[in-house]
């Protein structure tokens, strides 16, 4: 009786659903270097036993669709970050292993931090890094690790050093770093190269199910298509033109981590009262649910970045969710912390809130003269429009709105501080509206103050609010 | 290419896209490309006679799953 030596592996599916025909084959192109790592991977997943609690990190390239062939757990991961999803399912899965298999494209251009860190931090997993020196889904572009003189779409006439500079060798990286423990770059190049390839990759699974630390098999693969050559031309191409760039060979094989991975440190349980006392949330927070908005609330803030735009924004939508109002706020601002423009939309109802963009505003606070000319405009006829006399000297041209002029930097100023103009401004805007009361405002306000000695001042801001619409409205 | 004769492959020819890196692998010369086309349009390869000694290579480097099973003969007086 004959006996099975070699069989497809049983961590692999049978027939794979993605094509209606030949639903037997894989989706890569004949020749392909990656059926040959997946068979290997595969084997290796059915011989050491782990089959049910592996967890197959797919990337974005050819070897998206890996989940159509492993019968593992899968996770198909943004274009790179497959170390990131594949350490945050170590922190969480104990005994789980897991495989971030990636592109050269995926790991070595847009994913290159993500994978350094992953290797610095020691994260016990095993990452398969097919390098096929070309982006290969997308049509055979130039990657980070195309060498000098490939030609590709991009590099037309050879990649040339001096503009898109050398090769990347990605296992070199990697072993230059303390933690990781086996580095090694193999090749499919011939036959003898794949079984050194098979060691590696038995290897690097095996490291992590014995809890070693992190292990990184570096994969020369043949890309035909891309490269535009037969089969057997790309594996000849591979031996003589990309190992003597990219040597195979072990670049660090420890018997132990320069850490024990079992003995991270683990959070603290920590319970969801002692949470809101961190952030500062109180859990009683203020709720009257007295008010009955007249109309539902459209406004925005608008101003300098660094006057309190965002911050009165969001002191507005928290007073809204304190009465029981529905509430969304929405920021808009430039790359600058301080000096650029900025502008925040909130809503206010009793009804679910379908956009949380405001464009035509029933209210509109402005503390600046260029946010009163980008802005006056699209106040919807009817509204209200609250300006910041201090800076915005003018009077508004339109007549089919109410303007509120609040003195309100000079007003802050006055108190101490002019960070609080946008407070006086929201008082002056609360009391005209009544979207908001006096007393939720006081009540909220010290939960949306970082700085508590800024508290008082802010009180008093209101009452200068207060003062202010007494005696200039009616 | 009787399994009384010796080690032998099984080639799927509907697994097989004919890249023929399993013809350059074999350390014996035992597979060939066919002549036949297979419903995806490959011309698929094939176990040509030849002396199998069972060793994997075309297995392992065959990048398609499950083309190619390797058949071990039993050992004398087994």
């Amino acid at each position: 009786m004959h006996t099975i030596k070699h069989h497809k592996a049983d961590s692999l599916y049978t027939t794979f659903e993605r094509k209606a025909p030949g639903a037997e084959v894989s989706h890569y192109c004949p020749g392909c270097g990656h059926g040959t790592a997946h068979n290997l991977i595969a084997e290796a997943i059915d011989d050491l036993g782990i089959q049910d609690r592996t967890i197959f990190c797919s990337p974005v390239g050819c070897s998206v669709f890996a989940y159509y062939y492993f019968d593992v757990g899968n996770i198909q991961c943004a274009h790179g970050r497959a170390p990131a999803v594949a350490s945050a399912m170590r922190r969480v899965h104990e005994d789980a292993v897991i495989i971030s298999y990636q592109g050269d494209g995926d790991l070595a251009g847009i994913g290159m931090s993500q994978i350094v860190h992953a290797a610095n931090r020691g994260e016990n997993l095993t990452i398969f890094f097919i390098n096929n020196a070309i982006y290969g889904m997308t049509g055979g572009q130039m990657a980070p690790t195309t060498i000098v003189g490939q030609k590709t779409v991009t590099t037309p006439g050879g990649r040339h050093a001096a503009n898109e500079g050398f090769p990347i060798g990605v296992a070199e990286i990697i072993a230059s770093l303390h933690a990781p423990v086996f580095v090694e770059r193999v090749s499919l190049a011939n036959a003898t190269k794949v079984m050194k390839a098979r060691m590696a990759i038995r290897k690097a699974l095996r490291n992590q199910v014995e809890k070693k630390g992190f292990s990184f098999v570096e994969i020369l693969s043949p890309c035909p298509v891309n490269w535009k050559m037969t089969p057997v031309e790309a594996r000849r191409w591979l031996e003589n033109h990309l190992e003597p760039v990219f040597p195979v060979g072990n670049l660090r094989d420890l018997a132990k981590g320069p850490f024990d991975p079992l003995d991270r440190k683990k959070p603290a349980r920590v319970s969801e009262r002692r949470i809101f006392e961190i952030l500062g949330v109180n859990e009683e927070e203020p709720h009257s649910g007295t008010v009955r908005l007249k109309e539902e609330q459209n406004v925005k803030i608008a101003g300098f970045g660094g006057q309190g735009v965002l911050s009165a924004g969001v002191l507005l939508a928290n007073c809204a969710i304190a009465e029981g109002l529905n509430t969304t706020w929405l920021p808009s601002y430039g790359a600058e912390m301080r000096g650029g423009t900025a502008n925040a939309g909130i809503n206010i109802s009793h009804d679910s809130i379908g956009s949380p963009i405001v464009t035509h505003p029933n209210a509109l606070i402005v503390m600046n003269l260029p946010s009163l000319d980008a802005f006056e405009d699209t106040v919807r006829p009817g509204g209200a429009i609250y300006v910041n006399s201090s800076l915005a000297k003018r009077p508004i041209h339109r007549t089919d709105i109410t303007p509120y002029y609040v003195p309100a930097s000079d007003m802050a100023v006055d108190l101490g501080a002019i960070q609080c103009a946008g407070v006086i401004l929201l008082t002056v805007y609360a009391l005209v509206s009544g979207a908001i009361t006096i007393e939720t405002l006081q009540k909220v306000i010290p939960l949306s103050i970082k700085r508590k000695n800024l508290l008082d001042l802010n009180l008093r801001a209101i009452e200068a609010g207060i003062a202010w619409h007494r005696e200039n409205c009616r | 290419m009787s399994p009384e004769d010796g080690n032998f492959i099984d080639i799927n020819p509907q697994r097989c896209k004919g890249c023929a890196a399993c013809v350059v692998a074999c350390p014996n010369d035992c597979i060939e490309i066919g002549a036949e086309i297979n419903s995806m349009g490959y011309q698929y390869a094939r176990f040509a006679v030849g002396r199998c000694i069972a060793c994997g290579m075309c297995f392992y480097t065959c990048p398609e799953f499950g083309a190619i099973t390797v058949y071990k003969k039993p050992r004398k007086g087994a």
